[in-house]
């Protein structure tokens, strides 16, 4: 075991992907010698060389577009977008060209490309630097779509999106990059060297995990918001009521049986992520929590999100993100209705 | 007569002229230098062949049996004569409309209708044809044609002087050299010297708007603000075609980086079956063009020089009528498969989304003909 901050768990999980696989390569605008503007990339430059860590021209679709060209040759990109509100020049490149080759292909050409993307608010930015994007791309199939909340997570994640043989959103959030915990690096690599390693760490990328088991409420979060809940459920717990903490990890595929299963035993659930509610992720997993424990739900699933405003003013992201009085007022409403 | 602009004659390359006589060009002759009669005849041969397969191909859309057809009509010089100069270690990465490029590579061209006829979205190989899918998001192709090209870079396949050394051709229309997209591309092969030729099939129409509303000079002039090189050619000229993309692959193949090439062509059909081109160009333009026949031109040559007989004029009109025969056959055995294949290939990895949906649907299928299985 290790101790490493989320940032450096990526970091080093990104080392041990290049040195596993030298068709392994970085892209993205100022990744080489500045070490990305989170420093994400730090120090891999210098020991990978430029052709492996390429600081790529300031074009997003550009970069998307050039990564599936040389993915078609066997390599495997992982391209850092440097903020989450810069995603959209490449929009087009990713939904329309990256999710659909293998599928118009009809499986000749696989494009193991991961796009990274630090995403998410807190950070007191200015404008574009705060969004959560992820449902506009998991409405696209041809896609995967995960976001770690830990620095374990993140260290497992990003080696297993690379080795994975579809193309993968990696969504960071960026406001955990410092979070720090022990991290242990032998599970992973030996996971990827067994015989069906890709095919192992795909599936297991698919599937999210109980943070913290409950029998009240079950509470479902993703990324950022998983300390959110667990902060929660531990306030809760101090007013007697046992919150069960689902941390999705992935988006595309989402992991509706666990959290159906939880809900099944708590009968209330509440859903909390960063992006707006309308249209989004926690709508999706609602629908299917209705569609399949209808008859064990003691009171409609909420939930806390964004609102259906621009991203305002860093000064307003503290009342506009989810906080800690939101989601215990939501959890509040479902244990009285 | 326009005569600085897109649609000028401006710095055009020519071999023959539309009368099919030869004209000296120093720069380029060497290039061609190589063609024997025999080789010339084989590329008129395919372009009569790629004509009658393209007119009985919207035969079969106006009969119903597709859905849309894209016409290469005009534009058979520019395809041929780059599809003969390429190499089986280049790559080609097409728009939508080059069927004839699709013929040098190997294409089976009756299976290019699959996409047409609606049945699949890709209907061939591109590995074992060095010839990527279709793109039908103009410019889009440019970006990934450009990676491919930076990855045969890294992969060792450029500058030896080897037999394996190739490049990749990425072709286009006037409309997409306004695409970021296509800019991008230009940016990306320059800065990384990848060995790409970018080829722009200048036909003077995106759909229905001249070339006019993309750009103010010719397009070619664009390269070098991009520091690529570029040469504009006549589009309708095969020899010109071959030398100057067989000159360009060749820069492309030592690694001195990217070129770009304009063919001065011009749409003879609409842009597809769906449109209707009297709209928006004269009968006058349409004639001016027919002089200028691709196929006609190369045809006088071929007969002014004593290289092509009746026989072989007729042999090659036989051809492609037994063409469109055995097309118009395919076409019609073509049944959809399963509708329960469209989940197959949306993942290379199984996805709990399509799975279910694919599981759901077996038992709503089922349940027509097997009462209870749908639950």
């Amino acid at each position: 075991m290790t101790a490493m901050t989320m940032a450096g768990a990526i970091n080093r999980g990104m080392r041990a992907a290049m040195e596993r696989d030298p068709k392994v390569l970085l892209m993205g605008e100022d990744i080489g010698q500045l070490g990305g503007v989170f420093r994400v990339t730090d120090g891999l430059w210098k020991d990978f060389g430029p052709d492996r860590v390429m600081d790529t021209p300031l074009a997003e679709s550009g970069i998307v577009g050039t990564a599936i060209g040389m993915a078609m040759r066997g390599y495997r990109p992982v391209i850092e977008i440097q903020f989450d509100g810069f995603i959209f020049p490449a929009f087009d490149q990713i939904t329309t060209q990256l999710a659909k080759m293998h599928y118009r292909s009809r499986g000749l050409i696989n494009l193991p490309v991961v796009i990274r993307v630090p995403f998410a608010g807190h950070i007191g930015a200015v404008e574009h630097h705060s969004e959560s994007p992820e449902a506009l791309f998991a409405h696209t199939p041809g896609l995967r779509i995960v976001s770690p909340a830990t620095p374990q997570d993140a260290y497992d994640m990003i080696q297993q999106a690379i080795a994975s043989p579809d193309p993968y959103l990696f969504f960071e959030p960026k406001a955990r990059y410092w979070d720090k915990a022990e991290v242990d690096e032998a599970r992973v690599a030996t996971q990827l060297s067994g015989e069906h390693g890709a095919s192992a760490a795909t599936a297991e990328l698919s599937r999210g995990r109980v943070a913290r088991e409950g029998k009240d409420v079950t509470l479902v979060a993703y990324g950022p918001t998983v300390r959110l809940a667990m902060q929660v459920a531990d306030v809760a717990a101090s007013e007697g009521r046992s919150i069960e903490v689902v941390d999705l990890r992935s988006i595309s595929p989402l992991d509706s049986a666990t959290v159906v299963r939880s809900a099944k035993r708590t009968g209330r659930v509440v859903i909390v992520h960063e992006a707006p509610t309308a249209f989004g992720t926690g709508a999706e997993l609602a629908a299917r929590v209705m569609e399949q424990a209808f008859f064990h739900l003691h009171a409609p699933v909420l939930r806390v999100g964004g609102f259906s405003t621009p991203y305002p003013g860093s000064k307003f992201e503290h009342d506009y993100l989810p906080n800690l009085d939101r989601v215990l007022d939501a959890v509040d409403r479902v244990m009285t209705h | 007569m326009d005569t600085q602009g897109p649609l000028s004659e401006q710095g055009l390359v020519r071999m023959l002229t539309h009368t099919g006589e030869r004209i000296e060009d120093e720069r380029f002759a060497p290039y061609a230098a190589d063609l024997d009669a025999a080789t010339l005849r084989a590329m008129w041969h395919d372009m009569t062949v790629l004509r009658g397969f393209d007119l009985e191909a919207t035969s079969l859309q106006r009969q119903g049996e597709l859905g849309l057809w894209v016409p290469s009509l005009g534009q058979e010089a520019a395809q041929i004569g780059s599809g003969y100069a390429l190499r089986t270690s280049d790559f080609v990465f097409p728009s939508y409309r080059e069927h004839g490029v699709a013929l040098t590579r190997g294409v089976d061209l009756p299976e290019i209708l699959r996409i047409f006829r609606g049945l699949q979205h890709g209907a061939w190989d591109p590995a074992a044809h060095g010839f990527h899918l279709y793109t039908l998001v103009i410019g889009s192709h440019a970006l990934h044609a450009t990676g491919y090209a930076m990855a045969m870079d890294r992969d060792g396949l450029v500058g030896t002087g080897a037999e394996t050394d190739g490049a990749v051709v990425c072709y286009f229309g006037d409309g997409a050299t306004s695409q970021g997209d296509v800019n991008e591309a230009l940016v990306f092969a320059a800065v990384n010297d990848a060995p790409i030729v970018f080829f722009v099939q200048n036909n003077q129409f995106a759909i229905s708007e001249p070339t006019t509303r993309q750009s103010r000079v010719p397009l070619a002039q664009r390269g070098a603000g991009f520091g690529v090189p570029s040469v504009r050619f006549d589009g309708n000229d095969v020899l010109a075609s071959y030398a100057v993309t067989r000159w360009a692959l060749e820069q492309a193949r030592s690694g001195t980086g990217p070129v770009l090439l304009e063919a001065f062509t011009y749409r003879m059909g609409a842009h597809t079956t769906s449109d209707d081109a009297t709209r928006y160009r004269t009968r006058a333009d349409e004639e001016y063009w027919a002089e200028r026949d691709p196929i006609a031109r190369v045809e006088a040559y071929l007969r002014g020089i004593g290289e092509l007989s009746d026989e072989a004029i007729e042999e090659a009109h036989a051809e492609a009528k037994a063409l469109g025969r055995r097309t118009r056959e395919a076409v019609k055995s073509w049944s959809p498969p399963p509708t329960s294949t469209i989940f197959d290939h949306v993942y290379a990895e199984p996805h709990t989304a399509v799975e279910s949906e694919r599981a759901w649907f077996a038992r709503f299928e089922r349940s027509f003909t097997d009462k209870g299985a749908h639950a």
